[in-house]
């Protein structure tokens, strides 16, 4: 495959971001993840797809730092990656969201966002504490940023709300614009679309695509709603029982057989 | 003005000045538990531990004098200097900032994700080594904490009111530490309020208290904020501890002051810093009122166990406390 290349649609898809080599992942004596190996490539939108059970979430939960897979190297940027705590993941650009959404409930939507900013804030606690010069001008300047994006995921009207209060969708929404907030290098979705009806499907989905049109952001996604992942995605992974059983753009994955057994179950005589 | 209303706002002002003292202390306790769900037994030791260390400092002790003698037949107890109050109050913040940090890296580190029943047991387990851990250091003898806060009556208030109530009434009795402390503790408190509300750090903080998944998938450890906080319950015990100190000696009955501040939690709420605050000046005024007003029908002392009562009546009516977070058991 070439260095980088430019999609139908004219968005240019750049080198290997992210590699995952032969990442094996057990919990005691379940296999969760069998040495699967793919990579993400930069600006690209790449989903990962299996049915419930498949081991999707975990291999998100590897990358975001979570979980420390037994077997494997994970290479970020051309640099082997050691093991990492969740925390210095997201201080090396790569935000997420959750699939059962962890927002900061008792604080407002603004106060959520502004957490996503917390890697760009570089004062001490001292200069905090004191609340002089360098510590105002580094909160103003955050907060412009936030505002852009709470324009650009149009949920100004809710900025003041305790995210508690809010319905699904919008929770959702908010905890985009939270790891959006982040300025990610790498941003990753966990069944962002899950739960929600079709109306706030098409909105996710447009929301995704502006975000990673807009922005250049590369984005990882997880789903198992497919035809939502096929309109979206540049290429998918489909990982079944923990083994990778299809990669490829769409339509690739779409013919093949061993995809259309584990999503529509096969006959066993 | 009658003067039986006169000595009843009397009695409020110092109720109010007690539920700040109490306030504070309860404060320690709510810092802690809501960023990591720990019921922190040890506050009050912490208060204790922090005045002997300020009085050590202060008077040049020599720390583990006795076990250093003992062990080489040594007579040393003091440096022989003298250290002024302000870098002293310096000196034992440091301390209570490392005390911070070991108990997290020591202790609290090793038992994340266990039940809460655990880590309330690892924190008794805290209160008596650091109660053994400050007589062993500064040794058990009362002491005196000379940090130059004004003692006793204000005289000025005294004269100033005492016209207001014609001859039956001689002023407002105000102690003067009493005033002094308020007003430190009012500060303290709110800049902790303004810290939590506004800084990057207190957002941090924040962010813990309410999800620890979430605030590490934005890039915050959960290690550097667990010290933060208890390094600011350490601040708090200090400010405790210099107010309780100077008004009642440094004895190792200070820790009991922690007791006071559960009747306070309860009507507060354990997670609310608000409620805290409140709960602190219910507590303070109530027992005061209730002690003028009713006490001496009753024999008195009332004091001791009216707050608990109190807290018993919430507890029925309102376990979350008056601005805790409502429990709600989805099924």
């Amino acid at each position: 495959m070439k260095d980088s290349y430019v999609t139908p649609d004219g968005r240019t898809i750049g080198g290997v971001l992210m590699d995952m080599r032969g990442i094996t992942l057990r919990f005691g004596g379940v296999e969760a993840i069998k040495d699967i190996s793919f990579d993400i490539r930069e600006g690209e939108i790449r989903a990962i797809i299996g049915p419930n059970g498949a081991g999707k979430s975990s291999m998100l939960n590897v990358i975001s730092g979570f979980y420390h897979p037994q077997e494997g190297e994970v290479w970020f940027r051309g640099a082997k990656r050691p093991t990492m705590r969740p925390y210095d993941v997201a201080r090396q650009g790569i935000a997420r969201t959750f699939q059962n959404i962890a927002l900061f409930e008792g604080m407002s939507v603004l106060d959520n966002v502004m957490c996503g900013r917390l890697t760009h804030m570089k004062t001490g606690i001292f200069s905090q504490a004191l609340w002089h010069g360098a510590a105002q001008r580094e909160e103003v300047e955050n907060r412009e940023a936030v505002e852009r994006i709470i324009d650009f995921l149009e949920i100004q009207a809710i900025r003041k709300t305790p995210v508690g209060r809010l319905p699904y969708g919008l929770k959702k929404r908010v905890e985009l614009a939270r790891a959006l907030a982040a300025e990610p290098k790498l941003l990753l979705l966990d069944e962002p679309m899950a739960g929600m009806n079709v109306e706030e499907k098409e909105d996710m989905s447009r929301f995704i695509l502006d975000v990673n049109d807009e922005f250049g952001t590369t984005i990882a996604l997880i789903e198992h709603d497919m035809g939502v992942v096929m309109d979206l995605s540049d290429r998918v992974v489909v990982m079944d029982y923990g083994r990778k059983i299809g990669d490829g753009t769409p339509d690739e994955v779409r013919g093949n057989q061993e995809v259309i057994d584990a999503y529509l179950g096969v006959a066993h005589d | 003005m009658s003067a039986d209303f006169l000595y009843g706002i009397e009695v409020i002002l110092n109720g109010l000045m007690a539920g700040v003292l109490y306030a504070l202390v309860a404060l320690g306790f709510v810092l802690i538990f809501k960023a990591s769900g720990i019921f922190n037994y040890a506050q009050g030791v912490m208060a204790l531990f922090a005045a002997l260390t300020l009085v050590g400092i202060m008077e040049g002790q020599v720390p583990f004098a006795h076990m250093i003698n003992a062990i080489f037949g040594t007579e040393i107890h003091h440096f022989g200097w003298h250290v002024p109050a302000l870098l002293a109050i310096f000196l034992t913040l440091c301390v209570m900032v490392a005390f911070a940090w070991a108990v997290q890296k020591f202790v609290f580190r090793h038992l994340v994700g266990q039940e809460p029943i655990i880590l309330f047991m690892a924190t008794i387990g805290l209160a008596y080594f650091l109660e053994g851990m400050g007589d062993l250091m500064w040794g058990s003898d009362i002491k005196t904490l000379k940090v130059g806060l004004p003692q006793g009556g204000s005289r000025w208030i005294e004269d100033m009111t005492s016209g207001l109530g014609g001859d039956d009434f001689y002023g407002f009795f105000i102690d003067k530490l009493d005033m002094v402390a308020t007003v430190v503790a009012a500060i303290l408190v709110m800049s902790l309020i303004a810290f939590a509300q506004y800084s990057k750090q207190g957002r941090a903080m924040r962010a813990v208290a309410d999800d620890h998944q979430a605030a590490l998938s934005v890039g915050i450890s959960l290690n550097f904020i667990w010290v933060l906080v208890w390094s600011l319950a350490g601040l708090v015990a200090l400010v405790a501890g210099v107010m309780w100190g100077a008004k009642s000696g440094v004895q190792f009955s200070l820790s009991l002051i922690a007791l006071k501040a559960l009747p306070v939690l309860m009507l507060g709420g354990f997670t609310s810093i608000p409620g805290a605050i409140v709960g602190g000046l219910i507590i303070g005024v109530g027992e005061k009122l209730f002690e003028y007003t009713i006490g001496g029908m009753i024999g008195g002392a009332t004091e001791n166990w009216f707050a608990y009562v109190l807290a018993l009546i919430f507890l029925v009516f309102r376990p979350q406390g008056l601005f805790g977070e409502k429990i709600i058991e989805r099924v």
